[in-house]
């Protein structure tokens, strides 16, 4: 790996040093390095592109860093991975992809990723973008998640994309049995003329399932963020999707929320604001000794946080 | 020493013009409790507003330990000393307690000391610290932080408008005991904002302000009276009495 890989590997997957755990580790369209564990197992897919995780049951307190970086001005892949989580583990998953383009080619990672969860199994999942490199060719990243939860399993999933990624798509749905719940924390920073789109299904199917989808995202100058958030109530269920936005320069922000009760049980709630940063905020820390740039700049980072 | 000379702000409604303050004089001495008092609407916020700097004067001058620092903006007047506890504080989605007060520190203060500045103004700091500045805390809670802010910057002037404003009648009696310990938190002159008469009790000098100019300033003992005497004050007393007062 060279130094342009390990970088982004570190904004990715916050990874210094080969991680303990489980890894997979993918640059530009190979395998770098790959690491298991008697209770994950990596398995490449004879198929087609990607991997298979699996995750034995009642695997406890294990993490599987699965980071992909692409530093090659051109490259475009789509890469499949599916995780099968076993009954009662509790694991963490960090997953992320890092795009350095100083080409003029676009360079594009479009991950389909695909979890299984067991029954009472609970996942942490982080997945963050990166884009950097001041070539003419974009960064593009168009990460497909599908979420499958059986009976009392709870995942967590945490998208960060901060700066640098030119366009992305992110598709999310799930399906969540009795009991499971789902929390998705979305952080967006889109600036020059980025846009980002992010359509999240979620299907609460058995009863007392519940899901939090919540969104915090800032669109800079001329960049376009455009958020959909539909949770489908089936039984007895409750969903709340926020999104949260601030808007800066001439950029353009929709927020999309669909609600679909199909039982008189299903309590679902959706919450949606999209304004400018708040003068009396900007004054406050100015009052402080902040200068108004430096203001605007706690503001933000208050709010991905 | 804050010298206020010829200072005048206008604002305009509806086409209007409407004078708000009106070639206003006034000096602030080094280190005194100074309490502004005076009837709705006579422009004692708006003054502590173009003191800091928020909203932007007419004509006049504001001088700072001899530095006029009329032109300067917000920041610099912040940098220079002049510290501001607004009416209604503001909410931070994301900015925590701990995170506000070290922005007004000006430095990574650590938890303890935070916790300090926090416990001054009557605060459990454990339950607040990590807290997020937004709209979970209560009115009481977000204008005590506020006021926390405003003694972790400890600068030589901090101006505090209607720190009793929102408040409940528990929560009042805490922070009438703040103030009363002020001095022993804040090395600098203090200028209050306010109607409460146990905060004009605790003050060395009391300005009245009343249609955009000073009406009389001096001491406690002199301007109290004066203030008890009025015919609003008479009102008000009555109302409490019964009626049995009569003008």
């Amino acid at each position: 790996m060279d130094e342009i890989q390990r970088q982004l590997i570190a904004e990715v997957a916050d990874l210094h040093e080969m991680p303990e755990g489980a890894y997979n580790i993918r640059t530009d369209g190979e395998l770098a390095a790959r690491n298991t564990t008697s209770n994950i197992d990596i398995v490449t897919k004879e198929d087609k592109s990607g991997i298979d995780i699996r995750i034995k049951p009642g695997t406890k307190r294990e993490s599987v860093h699965i980071p992909v970086v692409l530093s090659k001005s051109g490259i475009k892949e789509t890469v499949y991975n599916d995780f099968y989580i076993g009954d009662d583990s509790d694991v963490t998953i960090v997953a992320g992809c890092g795009i350095h383009n100083c080409g003029t080619q676009d360079s594009e990672h479009d991950g389909v990723h695909r979890f299984f969860v067991g029954k009472n199994a609970k996942v942490r999942y982080v997945e963050k973008h990166y884009g950097e490199g001041d070539g003419q060719g974009k960064r593009i990243l168009n990460p497909v998640t599908e979420v499958y939860q059986e009976e009392g399993s709870y995942v967590n999933m945490e998208m960060v994309q901060i700066k640098g990624v030119d366009s992305t798509v992110r598709t999310t749905k799930a399906e969540l049995a009795s009991n499971a719940t789902l929390i998705v924390h979305e952080r967006l920073m889109t600036h020059g003329s980025q846009k980002a789109t992010s359509v999240y299904n979620v299907e609460l199917n058995g009863e007392n399932s519940s899901t939090d989808v919540i969104s915090r995202s800032v669109a800079k100058d001329d960049s376009e963020q455009i958020f959909e958030a539909a949770i489908v109530g089936n039984t007895l269920c409750s969903g709340h999707a926020e999104c949260d936005a601030i808007i800066m320069g001439n950029a353009h922000v929709v927020a999309i929320p669909r609600l679909d009760a199909n039982n008189v049980d299903a309590a679902l709630i959706h919450e949606a604001a999209i304004g400018k940063i708040a003068g009396d905020q900007l004054i406050k820390l100015m009052t402080l000794g902040l200068t108004e740039e430096e203001a605007e700049e706690q503001i933000i980072a208050g709010f991905l946080r | 020493m804050l010298e206020i000379k010829d200072l005048t702000y206008e604002v305009e409604d509806n086409g209007k013009k409407l004078t708000i303050i009106d070639r206003l004089n006034l000096t602030v001495g080094d280190g005194k409790f100074v309490v502004i008092t005076g009837p709705n609407g006579g422009g004692k916020s708006s003054l502590a507003k173009l003191i800091m700097g928020v909203n932007p004067i007419t004509s006049g001058k504001i001088i700072l330990d001899g530095e006029d620092i009329t032109d300067k903006n917000i920041t610099e007047r912040a940098k220079r000393g002049i510290s501001f506890a607004f009416q209604a504080p503001v909410h931070f989605k994301g900015i925590k307690v701990v995170d506000l007060l070290r922005l007004a520190a000006g430095e990574k203060i650590s938890v303890a000391t935070a916790c300090e500045y926090l416990s001054k103004v009557g605060l459990c700091a454990k339950d607040y610290v990590n807290r997020e500045v937004n709209s979970s805390l209560s009115g009481g809670e977000l204008k005590r932080i506020e006021i926390a802010t405003v003694l972790a910057r400890g600068t030589k002037f901090s101006i505090f408008d209607e720190p009793e404003a929102g408040i409940d009648l528990w929560s009042f009696q805490n922070l009438i005991k703040v103030f009363e310990n002020i001095r022993e938190s804040i090395n600098g002159t203090i200028l209050v904002i306010s109607h409460q008469e146990r905060i004009l009790n605790i003050a060395d000098e009391i300005v009245v302000i009343e249609d955009g100019h000073v009406k009389s300033q001096g001491s406690k003992e002199e301007i109290l009276p004066e203030i008890l005497g009025t015919s609003s004050a008479r009102k008000i007393a009555c109302e409490k009495l019964g009626g049995t007062i009569n003008g």
